[in-house]
């Protein structure tokens, strides 16, 4: 268990000046769950690499527990990882998957017996044991990478890479939520690298949003919920993401396309840049009165409605009310409290 | 309901079952003839019924015993170049490299064996073996060993072996090769983070991820060793004595030496009920294995 | 154009891979297979380009008869999960292959790829390689080189399921407006109930080899014929309790009582509600549950509850943010109007008036 720091973290590939990872201080606390989550390419899984010793970083330092450990091998920084595809020794058993990595590190038999079922209870690996590992499901197999993880009572942190990708939706929900009851049971930092959002908040305490090599939001899900930081993290956090309307800022109130006035919920000086007003489609309702729109689409999600619509233009997601036929003229009623403005992307903030 | 299948179709294997008769089945019925008959040069055939086969499977009779040597003699052979050449080949594959253009320069190095034809294999082997002129025979006895493939059986033994694995090394290795290259990255960086010793990622992970082109290593290596003729010919010319004449060179010698034709006939006959066998029951145990693995 | 299976069915060594198969399928609309792994969305796939010989059955294009047609004289089109493009051709020359083979003029190749281009926004892109492009642009290339051949019938193969969670999103967008404006007909395998959704055509719904139900999307999700098709048509998971009919009540194993709907006859039955129509709040002539919270995960605005209700495993979908402890009691409350009850034999007895609300 390691609370885990970045110091002037940076990365590029060889034969190129460019980073493939900005430089970067960051601290993963000890035993916390964390998310981090980015469009392919955006460098999540290069720091994940960089962490678990896979690679080793062009500048700047890792530590676990204070610890410069930026030189040693993957084997001695103790950490496990779970990897896109379900990695399992074919000819093993389960047990003897469990089993491998205090085999391999001459852990007393009796001792590597009792851990093995131990970590197969947490799992719900226990009637399996003697199963060979290759006939089982894709969800099992991830069962068995993560449980060769947590068998060794040393280990540092669990870095997970995708870990759902070929699991089926059903199956995807029992194994996340068991992840997560596993993480309150063994305390340890544990690291999850993903693109899909709704993996990202559910599994993570702490989401670290990641775009072109760099970190642009830590948070919990409630705040890049409630107040992304920038408009990538807006749009990339929610489904479908924040909108985002240009407009002109005077004081406490907005001008939208077409001149529309909004109040805001907050005053703002003089912004530099382009300015946008964003807010989330669950706050912003198709209605009888508000702002002129003309719907393009409904979507029936089965548990909610999103009405494509376009504002003067400018296309925008609404949630349809529950048992809400789209009026003859709909309008678009926005939360007032929900809205936030941004200035070249950056959260702007406002006074009040 | 309209028929599914155009069995106008099977007119377009026609040409192919023609081409099989024509260079398979013809022959191999020519043979079964041969088998049962015996004959006097000038063309003229008696019945023997199952006489050559009841002669050749007698190790007692002249033939059988002669058969019987000559089997075992390539069933040594067969299991020398496996028992080397595999684990070779698997160590070798083990050791090229994995990217750059290492890659391509060894395998280019190493497929140059397997494009010489087989006489030509011989006749390097010839030379390079011979005391007076040749490279390697000359080296050895220079080192104060006595070295002469054509005098000392062991020495003969030695040379058509190293000259197998010479020359069918690299195909193990390829094949080996490209199963390990299928192997992704992801099992490597499991095993580091395990802990893994290079030996216990070679009993985890490489050799199961090889069972499969192993099979057909094992197979073709067996089928074309224990069918070999050509190399030993050229070298050795299946002496001294018979220390080297395996089953393929004892064929050619009764059939095209003595002319006995029947003998001969019986002989392939068996020969090739021997390798189909063999093969039949490997491949059945070792895909039975996998599939019951699978289960 | 029309495609039409009648009873396609296929079985090896005796066993039935794909039990028989009756379909409608609708132009200009998406028609979904939705079932997860090993269900047989990929071999009724293969069965309807005729990549494989149905052992029963039979299939009709606009019509005509077409089950034992080889593929190549069928006008079928295949995109498949992996990119398939050709690495060492441009993009261009990628969408203009099949028009190539097929012999077409010049002129009516180029016209014909800038038109998918610009549907599939691929315009920028016509010069470079495949392998230039982001993942989503190379999938994008691929359904461009479908189009094009305008096929009778496009399959596709969860064309998204390698693509990031925000890309699947924009395709999932913009592809059924491609399938209006395109006269296919376009089956779509997936194993995601929310893209079944989204993509708002027709559903075929396959469990264990069988296709359960067939319909306009939300009619699906919302009546399911019965309970494998409710299992696999939700996302979460529907949740289930085992109940007894008697006399116009259904008993649960806790004991507690609901009137049973309409329709429904005595015996064991089974109680499928879906996480968001769970409530955590007292609902009027709502069914209080005692449940044990798991874990709860919280997606931002809204949040999961993941509890133990009689040994089976729930998720409650709850608005706003909670985080109640783990072995911590809970209420659930079941609303009898939003309640799907299912007899003995799996079928839906009755549709509860609300279960149909969004």
């Amino acid at each position: 268990m390691a609370r885990i720091a970045f110091e002037r973290l940076a990365h590029g590939y060889p034969g190129s000046s460019a980073y493939a990872l900005k430089p970067m201080d960051m601290v993963w606390e000890d035993a916390g769950a964390y998310a981090l989550l980015g469009p392919s390419g955006c460098g999540k899984t290069t720091l994940l690499n960089i962490v678990s010793g896979l690679l080793q970083p062009r500048e700047g330092r890792v530590l676990f527990d204070g610890r410069d450990v930026t030189a040693l091998s993957t084997e001695r920084r103790n950490v496990a990882q779970v990897f896109q595809f379900p990695v399992v020794y074919d000819t093993m058993t389960v047990r003897e998957n469990l089993a491998f990595p205090l085999r391999n590190r001459g852990v007393p038999q009796a001792a590597a017996r009792a851990r093995v079922e131990h970590v197969a209870g947490l799992l719900g690996l226990t009637a399996m044991l003697d199963r060979r590992a290759r006939n089982l499901g894709a969800d099992d197999k991830q069962k068995i990478s993560l449980g060769r993880g947590l068998v060794r009572d040393d280990v540092a942190a669990i870095l997970f890479d995708e870990p759902l990708t070929v699991i089926d939706p059903h199956l995807k929900w029992e194994l996340r939520s068991r992840l997560k009851e596993l993480h309150r049971q063994v305390p340890v930092t544990m690291i999850y690298v993903t693109h899909d959002q709704t993996e990202a908040l559910t599994f993570a305490d702490r989401v670290v949003v990641m775009s072109e090599g760099e970190v642009v939001q830590v948070g919990t899900p409630e705040a890049l919920f409630d107040r992304p930081a920038h408009s990538f993290v807006g749009h990339f956090i929610g489904s479908p993401g924040m909108n985002f309307l240009p407009c002109a800022v005077e004081g406490d109130t907005a001008i939208l396309p077409g001149g529309h006035r909004v109040d805001l919920p907050r005053g703002y000086g003089a912004l530099a840049g382009k300015v946008e007003l964003g807010i989330r489609p669950e706050f912003a309702a198709i209605a009888r009165d508000g702002l002129p729109v003309t719907v393009r689409r409904v979507e029936d999600l089965g548990r909610r409605r999103i009405a494509r619509v376009e504002l003067d233009g400018v296309p925008f997601a609404a949630t349809l009310p529950e048992g809400m036929a789209v009026p003859a003229e709909p309008r678009l009623a926005l939360d007032p409290a929900r809205m936030h403005i941004y200035a070249d992307g950056r959260l702007a903030t406002g006074e009040g | 309901m309209s028929k599914p299948l155009d069995n106008r179709a099977w007119f377009l294997v026609l040409p192919v079952v023609a081409l099989v008769a024509f260079s398979a089945l013809i022959p191999v019925m020519t043979v079964v003839n041969y088998s049962v008959q015996d004959s006097f040069g000038n063309n003229e055939f008696f019945w023997n019924g199952t006489g050559w086969f009841k002669e050749l499977l007698d190790p007692s009779t002249d033939l059988g015993g002669r058969f019987f040597d000559a089997l075992w003699r390539t069933l040594l052979f067969s299991a020398l170049c496996l028992l080397i050449e595999v684990p070779l080949g698997i160590g070798v594959a083990l050791t090229l490299p994995r990217k750059g253009w290492g890659v391509a320069a060894s395998l280019v190095l190493l497929a140059l064996p397997l494009l010489i034809p087989w006489n030509v294999v011989g006749t390097i082997w010839q030379v390079f073996a011979r005391r007076d002129i040749g490279l390697l025979g000359a080296a050895v006895n220079g080192l104060g060993i006595e070295y002469n493939y054509a005098q000392t059986p062991l020495a003969a033994w030695v040379t058509v072996v190293a000259m197998d694995v010479w020359h069918w090394t690299s195909l193990v290795v390829l094949l080996c090769y490209a199963g390990l290259r299928a192997i992704p990255d992801a099992y490597y960086q499991a095993a580091k983070v395990d802990g893994a010793s290079s030996w216990a990622v070679f009993r985890a992970i490489q050799l199961p991820k090889m069972q499969r082109v192993l099979t057909i290593a094992i197979l073709l290596r067996f089928m074309d060793s224990f069918m070999i003729y050509t190399e030993p010919f050229v070298v050795t010319g299946g002496g001294p004595g018979n220390a080297t004449t395996f089953l393929s060179i004892d064929l050619v010698k009764i059939a095209l030496g003595q002319f006995d034709l029947g003998k001969a006939a019986a002989m392939s006959i068996v020969y090739n009920l021997i390798v189909l066998t063999v093969c039949w029951v490997f491949f059945a145990t070792t895909t039975r294995s996998q599939s019951e693995a699978v289960q | 154009m029309t495609v039409r299976a009648d009873g396609l069915a296929l079985s090896s060594g005796g066993e039935a891979v794909l039990h028989p198969v009756t379909l409608e399928l609708q132009p200009g609309l998406p028609n979904v297979l939705l079932g997860p792994t090993g269900a047989g969305k990929t071999t009724l796939l293969r069965l309807l380009a005729g990549l494989d010989r149905p052992s029963e059955g039979r299939l009709f294009a606009e019509g005509r008869e077409v089950t034992g047609q080889p593929v190549r004289r069928r006008s079928v089109a295949m995109v498949y999960q992996q990119f398939i493009n050709y690495p060492t051709l441009s993009v261009f020359e990628n969408i203009a292959s099949p028009l190539r083979v097929a012999g077409l003029k010049r002129t009516e190749i180029e016209g014909r790829v800038r038109e998918a281009a610009r549907l599939l926004r691929l315009e920028p892109y016509l010069a470079r390689r495949p392998l230039e492009l982001s993942g989503g642009q190379q999938q994008r290339t691929a359904i461009a080189r479908a189009l094009v051949k305008r096929a009778a019938l496009v399959l596709m193969d969860e064309p998204l399921a390698n693509l990031d969670y925000k890309l699947r999103e924009e395709l999932r967008e913009e592809l059924p407006k491609l399938f209006a404006e395109s006269g296919s007909v376009f089956v779509y395998a997936t194993t995601e109930p929310a893209e079944a959704l989204l993509l708002g055509g027709f559903v075929a719904t396959l469990s264990e080899g069988r296709v359960t139900q067939f319909g306009p999307a939300g009619a699906v999700f919302r009546r399911p014929t019965d309970l494998p098709t409710a299992r696999v048509f939700s996302d979460p998971p529907l949740n289930e309790a085992p109940a007894r009919a008697e006399g116009g009540r259904l008993v649960l194993a806790t004991g507690a009582v609901m009137p049973a709907p309409a329709g429904v006859a005595d015996g064991a039955c089974t109680i499928g509600i879906r996480a968001h129509q769970v409530s955590l709040e007292p609902l009027p002539g709502a069914v209080a549950l005692p449940a044990v919270v798991r874990v709860a995960e919280v997606t931002g605005s809204e949040t999961y509850v993941h509890c133990s209700v009689g040994g089976m495993d729930w998720v409650v979908l709850t608005p706003g943010v909670q985080r109640p402890e783990p072995g911590q009691e809970v209420t659930l409350w079941l609303d009898p109007q939003r309640c799907l009850v299912f007899g003995a034999d799996g079928r839906l007895a009755a549709v509860a008036p609300l279960a149909e609300a969004a």
